[in-house]
């Protein structure tokens, strides 16, 4: 096997890049050229991000990501570990959301599996997937403005993810590979500080919100880098199959949360926020509202959060609790069992998404009977997004680029897995 | 009705011969259609008035080894207007020559398909931009296949570490 070093690496001509662009677009025909690469370290690609571009001037004529830099094989390892130990790897993929990656797998394994959490659990899982949707948006809202040359913003929106990544600290003992979420159930329950700490989130944070608005929304310098910048329209984002806010700016009111309403969804009030513009200004207006409403989302399931086991009692796929091991010979070896062998999932295929903070994040899994899932496929929105920023990003300048790709709010962890 | 027979019933009427089978699993539908009418499916699927399955979530292939066929695509398709997912599916026998590519009636396949084939090596006919895209341009094989074993180091012991450490892919000169 030949490996790729520094000197295979070729340089491109204008008709190869224009042959990676892809049949699903068109190509447009420029008389001067410039190829640019730009990434795979580049500060704003946020992560490894390749993007080669072919400009007139400085508009960008056609462009085509290159990914690939972080590919370490997540869907392959997945299918050589047992179903409860494959959970780790989901972690890693969209690094910044781990809580709603989690989510994904393991209410596919349930599916395939026909088992019911209970109430608590569902009701939990809820409160960490919301607080998870804020921290995302957080590093979303701080690289971006930082992207456009707004420092404060970082800052301030690091600050107040700190504060969350504490709260994930307190409950799964790991600040971002929580890995909490257990088929079944969760880990554990969660410790007492945990709701006086939510608590205190939901009272201090809505005025951080409206500063960070103040900070950006009447600043001459956003407004103009961000108005009618990377314009989509509605037709050609669900042609693209654009999901979560990047879809919701564009005026197509699609929220996984409410049209396949999962867990305990339904019983929750919320607001699907929208905007009609679908540029660059209103998929930020529109994660800057899901903030709000992520709150209001966690504060209903705090007030009527269930008492009552975080885990199904099924010894056969959730381990014995660990003051039974010393008194029950049948919890070893349910014990043993399951941290061995694993538990069997039948035969068949499932899929089950979830709005993960950037859309729609499916799993598919089959399974073959045995304690290995077969097939693990992640159908991740960050990969889906990418396939549209050459429609988005083309015919507008070089740093408009930059704007685009903070909007679209991409994690290279789940584009490349 | 439901909708999960709304989608069979009218499939049935407009191309009679495309669905095999008809496969329900925990609350999901999937169809199994024939491998060369997949395209004209999506196509009607998608701009049926009643249906509107006008989102293509995701596409993903399946290696059934030591099953004959052996390779399966997967098609999740949903309709935003009546909030339904759908599942089609598509064996394939030569990954050569497999389904063909439903581009023209979602653009964001191009993608899709370029995954399908780089990491399964299932082509999907008149996609032109197949290319790699995870791995690098020279790789061989196509890992996310069944006969393609899971990289790993072998142990080196003191009575065979040069033998081993020959094999071991260093960046020489």
């Amino acid at each position: 096997m030949t490996l790729t070093t520094s000197d295979t690496i070729q340089e491109l001509t204008v008709e190869q890049l224009r042959a990676k662009v892809g049949t699903g677009m068109e190509i447009v025909d420029a008389e001067e050229h410039m190829l640019l690469s730009m990434g795979p370290q580049h500060p704003s690609t946020h992560g490894v991000l390749r993007l080669l571009v072919e400009l007139d001037g400085e508009t960008v004529v056609n462009l085509a990501p290159d990914i690939g830099f972080l590919h370490t094989g997540v869907e392959k390892n997945m299918e050589a570990k047992t179903y409860t130990k494959a959970l780790v790897m989901t972690d890693r993929l969209d690094y910044l959301s781990p809580w709603s990656n989690n989510l994904g797998y393991i209410m596919a394994v349930e599916k395939l599996l026909g088992v019911d959490v209970t109430p608590r659990a569902k009701a939990l899982r809820v409160i960490l997937s919301e607080l998870s949707r804020i921290s995302s948006h957080l590093v979303w809202l701080g690289t971006h403005a930082l992207d456009l040359a707004a420092m404060s913003v970082f800052l301030y929106c690091f600050r107040e993810r700190e504060y969350l990544l504490d709260i994930y600290e307190m409950v799964g003992g790991q600040r971002m590979m929580v890995s909490y979420f257990r088929p079944g159930g969760l880990w554990r329950d969660v410790p007492e500080e945990f709701e006086p700490a939510v608590r205190q989130f939901l009272d201090f944070f809505p005025a951080k919100i409206a500063d960070y608005d103040a900070l950006l929304k009447n600043n001459p310098i956003w407004n103009q880098r961000t108005r009618e910048v990377g314009v989509i329209s509605a037709e050609d984002a669900v042609a693209w199959g654009m999901t979560g806010p990047s879809l919701r700016g564009s005026g197509v009111n699609w929220d996984v949360r409410k049209a396949q309403p999962y867990l305990n969804y339904a019983d929750y009030e919320f607001d699907v926020p929208l905007e009609t513009e679908g540029d660059v200004y209103a998929r930020y207006r529109c994660r800057m509202r899901e903030m709000h409403e992520s709150l209001s989302i966690v504060r209903q399931a705090l007030d009527k959060l269930p008492k009552g086991p975080v885990n199904i009692d099924d010894r056969k796929i959730v381990p014995p609790p660990r003051a039974e091991l010393g008194r029950s010979m049948e919890a070893v070896i349910h014990h043993f069992k399951l941290w061995t062998e694993g538990f069997s999932a039948p035969e068949g295929f499932v899929y089950q998404c979830v709005e993960s903070p950037r859309g729609e994040y499916g799993c598919y899994l089959r399974g073959d009977g045995g304690p290995k899932p077969a097939r693990v496929h992640f159908r991740t929105p960050s990969y889906v997004h990418l396939a549209s920023l050459p429609l988005i990003g083309r015919m507008g300048f070089v740093a408009d680029l930059v704007a685009i790709i903070g909007s679209v709010d991409i994690v290279l962890g789940e584009i490349d897995r | 009705m439901d909708r999960h027979d709304l989608v069979v019933q009218k499939l049935r009427n407009a191309l009679p011969e495309a669905i095999e089978e008809i496969y329900d699993f925990r609350g999901e539908r999937t169809l199994f259609i024939k491998k060369d009418k997949i395209k004209a499916v999506c196509q009607f699927l998608r701009d049926d008035e009643a249906l509107q399955y006008n989102f293509l979530s995701d596409i993903c292939a399946d290696d059934l080894l030591p099953e004959f066929p052996r390779f399966a695509v997967s098609y999740h398709l949903y309709s935003i207007a009546n909030q339904h997912y759908l599942r089609l599916r598509v064996h394939v026998e030569d990954p050569d020559d497999g389904p063909e590519t439903v581009v023209s009636v979602w653009p964001v396949a191009t993608w899709l398909e370029m995954e399908v084939w780089d990491l399964m090596g299932v082509r999907c006919v008149g996609n032109n931009s197949l290319r790699r895209l995870f791995l690098p341009e020279d790789w061989q094989g196509h890992p996310l296949r069944k006969d393609y074993p899971l990289g790993y180091e072998e142990v080196q012991f003191s009575f065979n570490y040069e033998e081993i450490d020959a094999k071991k892919p260093y960046a020489r000169d």
